[in-house]
């Protein structure tokens, strides 16, 4: 089953990469805030019984595809 | 004393690791990450570089390197564990420190000399060295920013956990002194216990004056004098 997942950092964390990219876009003359980046990961995930699915990725986001202590996911089953 | 210097694919600084902690008194080996025994150590270094590659975060593949269990052990034990750079980044994402290191706020590349001041020496890597000395040392990374949360912070500050802060060279905490954005200017901090900890900055690079500083020795001498014989 292929899976999105999207992880971002809280609100409240500084994201250095944004921020820079937000000010090249200012530079272009574009009226911009406020830019995040985020991460986006796909993957083929064995089994078909959705709910098993999810709860693995969950776990996987828990364990390594994101750090807990300033990141958000999300999980999005595509088929 | 036996020390463990654990090289992870893209660990870049452990030579210089084992070099420094010979001149200060130990016996320093590197270790592959894939090593699951590290019972005959009396304590651990996890080096600068970029292991893994840094992908996903910093430091989120090789906390989960084989290796890791036993130096989760080992810091159970109350052994001394010491990340530098990279190895303080593994440790965060291990668990083992508070906190994480993000990018550097202004997107730049660090690598130039910097004051710290010690602020505790509650720690392994801070015993041999005066409170309030201050230490010119190395800076050499992309994400040193360390972060955590507001009430995290005051608990560590509250339990004497921040060892070193950057600082001017008169040891003043200042936010120009910050060169990275690191919350109240935390340069190194150790767990709960002190056995262990993790810093930014690269101590293995100023153990000679002839270099430019020999000011990094007394942190390394800490680690190699916190090395008890329990633990051999």
């Amino acid at each position: 089953m292929k899976v999105l997942v999207k992880i971002r950092r809280r609100a409240l964390i500084a994201d250095p990469q944004g921020t820079a990219v937000g000010k090249g876009l200012r530079d272009l003359g574009y009226d911009v805030s406020d830019v995040r980046i985020d991460r986006s990961i796909t993957l083929e995930v064995g089994g078909t019984d959705q709910a098993l699915v999810r709860q693995a990725v969950t776990e996987m986001c828990e364990r390594l595809l994101a750090n807990p202590v300033m990141e958000d996911y999300d999980i999005e089953l595509l088929e | 004393m036996k020390v463990a210097v654990i090289v992870f694919p893209g660990t870049n600084c452990e030579h210089d690791a084992v070099y420094a902690l010979e001149q200060v008194g130990a016996d320093a080996t590197l270790v592959w990450h894939r090593e699951t025994d590290l019972s005959e150590f009396a304590g651990v270094v996890l080096p600068g570089g970029f292991a893994h590659g840094d992908y996903l975060r910093t430091g989120a593949i090789a906390r989960f390197s084989p290796v890791m269990a036993e130096v989760e052990r080992m810091a159970a034990d109350g052994a001394p564990v010491l990340g530098i750079c990279n190895g303080f980044q593994i440790l965060c994402e291990a668990g083992l420190l508070p906190g994480v290191l993000l990018p550097n706020v202004d997107l730049a590349f660090i690598c130039r000399y910097i004051d710290v001041v010690v602020t505790s020496t509650n720690s392994v890597l801070t015993r041999a060295a005066e409170p309030g000395q201050v230490l010119r040392i190395p800076l050499n990374s992309y994400e040193g920013n360390f972060t955590t949360s507001p009430r995290e912070m005051d608990r560590l500050e509250a339990d004497d956990q921040i060892v070193l802060r950057y600082s001017t060279p008169s040891g003043d905490t200042t936010d120009e002194a910050n060169p990275n954005g690191a919350m109240r200017n935390v340069a190194g901090l150790a767990n709960a216990t002190g056995n262990v900890a993790g810093l930014m900055p690269h101590p293995e690079r100023a153990i000679e004056s002839m270099l430019g500083s020999a000011d990094g020795a007394v942190l390394l001498r800490s680690f190699v004098e916190s090395l008890a014989p329990a633990h051999l």
